[in-house]
C-alpha cells in the first residue's frame, strides 16, 4: 500500500510529489493525460506573483508570498528558466492612484517584501515603452516569470528521481474506502494508498465527489492570450499590470522568459472544463487593453493566440482542507496557484504527518537538476558539447536553436516526452516564430524511431491529437532515421 | 573536429536551395576559388526538392521541369568546381569581421572567416497565430509547405478531408496533389477579393478538379478536441469584417494555412545587418542577400537571375579586398 497517492500532474500535483520525494515514503503520482502539466498550468500567464492582490487573511494571500520565496531557491536548484523582472501596476487616473494605496496596503498586510510606489518619473525610467498618461506605478520587485510547463517537468521529474512513481494516463475513475486507507480504481487496476492528495486541478471537484459529499464545484473561467514574436519582447521588461477589477488583476503584458511578449489574459466565463477556442472578439479586447499599458505593441507580430483554463471555485479562497481523514483536497486553486504551489505542496505535507503520515527526511534526496540548452552556451561550450556527442550539431528547431542532442536528453529523462508538443515543452522546439512548420516532421521522426511506431501513431499532444493520417499511395517511409 | 578559427574561404554561401546554388556557382565562374556552401537539410535543392511538380525552369532553362530536376541542374553543375558543400550544417551566428558560426553533426560546431557571405536562407510560412485564425486547437492544422514536406518527401497523408485557408501558390498546388493522393479538399478559402497565387495555378489546380475557390471568405472557427472537426467559413465584407449570417460549417479533419511566407532574415536581424528589400548588398560590406531571403518570388527563374547576381557581387567584393 503506498503512503500517499497524488491525484493530478499540474503544478500543484507536482509540487506535491516533489516535496513528498524529500521524505522517506511510497508515493505515486496518477495523471491522466500523457503528460505532466496539462490543464490549467499548461496555459497561464507564466507569472510568479509577488502577492499583494489576494486579500489579507486568505489562504491565497498567504500561499503565494510563501510560494514566491520557495519558487525563487527551487527556479535555482532546479534549473528552471525564471527571470527576476518585479511587476508594476499602472495607475492612469486619481482614483487609480486611490487604488495603488490600497494595494500598498494589502502588500505590506500580506507580507509582500520591499513593494513601493513609485513615482512617473521612476516608472518611465524603468519602462520607457508604456503609456505617457501613466502617473505612477506599484512596483513589487519580487514577482518573476517562469518557465511553467519546465517548472512542473522539474518538479516532477526530480521526484521521479528520489523514487516517486509518476503514473501518466492514468484517470482516476472511482475511489472507495478501505481498511487502513483509499482504493483509487485506474484503467491499470485499482491502487491502494493510507492517503490521498486530490490536485486534480478543474477536476477536484469530480475526484472529491467520488469519496466525500460535495462541498464545492469548479467553476471554469477562461482567459485567451497572444503570444508576440521576440521582435515586440523588448517593450517591456517588467511585469506590467493595469488596477485590478472586480472580474480579476486584468489583461497584463509581460515579457516571458523565451523572450516573447505575452498579453491576457481577456476573462471569459466558461462552462466547459475543455472549453480552449480563441474567439475574436476575446483576441481584440486583450489586444486593445494590452495597448493601453503599452501603444506601441505591433499586433502583427502575434505568432500565436490560446486560452488557458482556471480552476476557480464556487469559494472566494483556496480549498486546502481535509475532506475525510487522509483524503486532502486542494482544489479550487485559481491564480496565484503557479506562485503558490510550492507553498501549498508543504502546507499539505503537513496536513499529511498529522493525518498519520510519518514524515521522515530522506538521507540525501536529489534535490538539484540541470538541463542543457545549447543555444544559450559560449561558442567554446558549444564546439566541446558537439566534439563530445554529434547530436548536439544538428540543429532541429532554427527558429529557437535546439538541437537533437537536447530533444535525445529529454527522451532519456525519467518522464519522456510522448508527443511533439511534449518535445515543444520540454526542448523549446516550436516555440518559435515558425511554430514548429520546420522542426514538426523531424520531431515526429525522431518520436517515431524513438518509440518504434509508424509515424501515423505520433501525436501532436494529448490524446486523439494524431498528426498525420496514413500513407500516400507510394507508401510512407518508416524509422529510416539516422 | 573541434572548433575550427582559423580556417577562410573566399565566399561562405548560406542555404543550398536554388538561390544559394546559384551564388555559389556564379562566383565560382567569377574566378573564386575557395568557395563553401552550407546547407541544413541532408541535400541540396533547398524547398525544390519538394516541388514535385512541374513548371520550373520555362525561363531560364526555356524547358519545364520539376524542382528536384531544376536543383538538380545547378547540383551538376556545382560537381563540376571546387565549391564545398557541407550538407545537415547550420549557420547559427555571423560576427564581426564577417566569422561565421556554424553547427553540424559532421563538422562539429565551426567558425569560419570569409571575405565575403551570401545570405540565401529562402523563407518561412505564416502561422495560424499570425493569421488570427480563432477556435479550438486540435490536431491537424498545417501550413501548406510543411504538409507539402510531408506528402512529397515522407510519403505521409496531414489529412482526408481538408479545407485550404488562403490561396498562395503553396495552397493551390497542394490541393490539387492531396486530390491526386484521393484526400477531398472540400474548399479553398480567399480572404481577399482575388487569390493569392498565379492565375495558371488557379485554373489547374482548383479548376480541373472542381475545387471551389470561396473569394471574400474567411475561416471563423475551428472546432474539434483531438484533430479537427469541423470549420466555420464566413463571407467577409470589403473591409475584411465578417458578415454576421453568412456562416457555414464544412466538416473536415484538416486545415490547410497558405497565409502568406515571410523572408527568413535571422541571421542578418541577430547580426544587426539592415536588409534593403530592392537590392543584394546588405548594411554590411562583403554580406549579401538573394532569393526568397531578400524578396518572396514567384517563381524559382527569377530567384536564379537575382542571385546569380549576387554571386558576382560578392566574387568581385571578395577578389577586391585581397588585392
Amino acid at each position: 500500500m503506498l503512503d500517499v497517492a497524488v491525484v493530478g500532474c499540474g503544478i500543484v500535483g507536482a509540487a506535491m510529489a516533489y516535496e513528498l520525494s524529500q521524505y522517506d515514503l511510497a508515493v505515486a503520482v496518477l495523471e491522466k493525460e500523457n503528460d505532466v502539466a496539462m490543464g490549467s498550468t499548461k496555459a497561464n500567464s507564466a507569472v510568479i506573483h509577488a502577492g499583494f492582490d489576494p486579500f489579507p487573511g486568505t489562504l491565497m494571500a498567504k500561499l503565494n508570498v510563501e510560494g514566491a520565496a520557495l519558487a525563487k531557491k527551487l527556479c535555482e536548484s532546479l534549473d528552471i528558466p525564471h527571470r527576476h523582472c518585479g511587476s508594476l501596476v499602472l495607475a492612469f487616473s486619481d482614483e487609480e492612484m486611490a487604488e495603488l494605496n490600497g494595494l500598498l496596503d494589502k502588500a505590506v498586510k500580506n507580507g509582500v517584501p520591499d513593494v513601493s510606489i513609485i513615482s512617473r518619473d521612476a516608472l518611465f525610467d524603468l519602462e520607457p515603452n508604456i503609456n505617457g498618461g501613466a502617473m505612477a506605478a506599484l512596483h513589487a520587485p519580487s514577482a518573476m516569470i517562469v518557465d511553467p510547463w519546465e517548472y512542473t517537468l522539474a518538479l516532477a521529474e526530480t521526484a521521479a528521481k528520489n523514487g516517486v512513481d509518476i503514473r501518466l494516463e492514468c484517470a482516476v475513475t472511482g475511489i472507495r474506502e478501505i481498511i487502513g486507507g483509499y482504493s483509487l480504481q485506474t484503467p491499470g487496476g485499482a491502487i491502494e494508498a493510507r492517503t490521498v492528495v486530490n490536485a486534480a486541478g478543474l477536476y477536484a471537484d469530480e475526484v472529491h465527489n467520488m469519496i466525500a459529499p460535495p462541498s464545492f464545484k469548479i467553476r471554469p473561467a477562461k482567459g485567451e492570450y497572444c503570444l508576440m514574436d521576440k521582435s515586440e519582447g523588448g517593450w517591456a521588461s517588467a511585469v506590467i499590470f493595469q488596477c485590478p477589477t472586480e472580474a480579476g488583476k486584468g489583461v497584463l503584458v509581460a515579457p516571458t522568459v523565451h523572450g516573447n511578449l505575452i498579453v491576457g489574459p481577456g476573462r471569459v466565463d466558461t462552462d466547459s472544463k475543455n472549453d480552449v477556442a480563441t474567439t475574436t472578439g476575446g483576441l481584440e479586447f486583450v489586444l486593445s487593453a494590452a495597448q493601453k499599458s503599452v501603444p506601441s505593441i505591433d499586433f502583427g507580430a502575434v505568432i500565436r493566440n490560446f486560452s488557458g483554463i482556471r480552476a476557480r471555485s464556487t469559494r472566494r479562497d483556496f480549498i486546502i482542507e481535509e475532506a475525510l481523514p487522509g483524503f486532502i483536497d486542494l482544489a479550487g486553486i485559481k491564480s496565484p496557484g503557479l506562485s503558490a504551489a510550492p507553498a501549498i505542496a508543504k502546507m499539505a505535507a503537513e496536513m499529511l504527518g498529522n493525518a498519520g503520515i510519518a514524515l521522515n527526511k530522506k538521507q540525501a534526496p536529489v534535490d538539484k537538476r540541470r538541463r542543457t540548452r545549447f543555444g544559450g552556451l559560449a561558442a567554446g561550450e558549444k564546439a566541446k558539447l558537439v566534439d563530445k556527442d554529434p547530436a548536439y550539431g544538428r540543429v532541429i528547431c532554427r527558429c529557437e536553436t535546439i538541437t537533437e542532442g537536447e530533444v535525445c536528453d529529454a527522451l532519456r529523462a525519467p518522464i519522456p516526452p510522448r508527443s511533439i508538443d511534449g518535445v515543444k515543452r520540454r526542448c523549446g522546439a516550436g516555440m518559435g516564430r515558425c511554430q514548429g512548420g520546420f522542426c514538426g516532421s523531424r520531431v515526429l521522426e525522431i518520436l517515431a524511431a524513438h518509440y518504434g511506431c509508424p509515424a501515423s501513431e505520433v501525436l501532436q499532444d494529448g490524446a486523439g491529437t494524431f498528426v498525420l493520417m496514413g500513407e500516400t499511395k507510394q507508401g510512407g517511409k518508416h524509422g529510416d532515421y539516422d | 573536429m573541434g572548433t575550427m578559427t582559423d580556417k577562410r574561404y573566399q565566399l561562405v554561401v548560406i542555404g543550398g536551395g536554388p538561390a544559394g546554388l546559384a551564388a555559389a556557382y556564379s562566383a565560382w565562374e567569377q574566378g573564386l576559388r575557395k568557395v563553401l556552401l552550407i546547407e541544413r537539410d541532408r541535400e541540396l535543392g533547398g524547398i525544390l526538392n519538394q516541388c514535385i511538380h512541374s513548371g520550373f525552369g520555362l525561363e531560364y532553362f526555356k524547358e519545364e521541369l520539376t524542382g528536384p530536376e531544376y536543383a538538380g541542374r545547378f547540383v551538376r553543375k556545382l560537381q563540376g568546381t571546387t565549391i564545398e558543400v557541407w550538407l545537415d550544417t547550420m549557420a547559427l551566428e555571423i560576427t564581426k569581421g564577417r566569422k561565421v558560426h556554424l553547427a553540424g553533426k559532421a563538422v562539429g560546431y565551426a567558425i569560419l572567416s570569409a571575405d565575403a557571405i551570401v545570405l540565401a536562407t529562402g523563407c518561412r510560412e505564416r502561422t495560424r497565430g499570425a493569421a488570427g485564425i480563432v477556435g479550438e486547437r486540435p490536431a491537424g492544422i498545417i501550413t501548406a509547405g510543411a504538409a507539402q514536406r510531408y506528402v512529397n518527401m515522407e510519403g505521409y497523408m496531414p489529412g482526408k478531408r481538408i479545407i485550404i485557408v488562403g490561396s498562395g501558390d503553396v495552397g493551390l498546388i497542394m490541393a490539387r496533389r492531396l486530390t491526386l493522393e484521393g484526400a477531398k479538399v472540400l474548399a479553398c478559402v480567399e480572404v481577399m477579393p482575388q487569390s493569392g497565387g498565379l492565375i495558371r495555378n488557379v485554373v489547374q489546380c482548383l479548376h480541373d478538379f472542381d475545387i471551389p475557390l470561396l473569394l471574400s471568405h474567411a475561416v471563423t472557427d475551428i472546432r474539434g478536441k483531438g484533430r479537427v472537426k469541423s470549420v466555420v467559413v464566413s463571407k467577409v465584407d470589403g473591409n475584411r469584417r465578417v458578415m454576421e449570417g453568412t456562416e457555414k460549417v464544412y466538416e473536415c479533419d484538416t486545415v490547410l494555412l497558405s497565409v502568406g511566407l515571410i523572408p527568413e532574415n535571422e541571421l542578418a536581424n541577430a547580426a544587426g545587418i539592415a536588409i534593403d528589400r530592392c537590392r543584394v548588398q546588405t548594411s554590411a560590406p562583403g554580406v549579401f542577400v538573394c532569393g526568397n531571403a531578400l524578396n518572396v518570388h514567384d517563381i524559382v527563374d527569377n530567384v536564379t537571375v537575382e542571385a546569380m547576381g549576387a554571386g558576382v557581387d560578392a566574387a568581385a567584393f571578395a577578389l577586391a579586398i585581397r588585392q
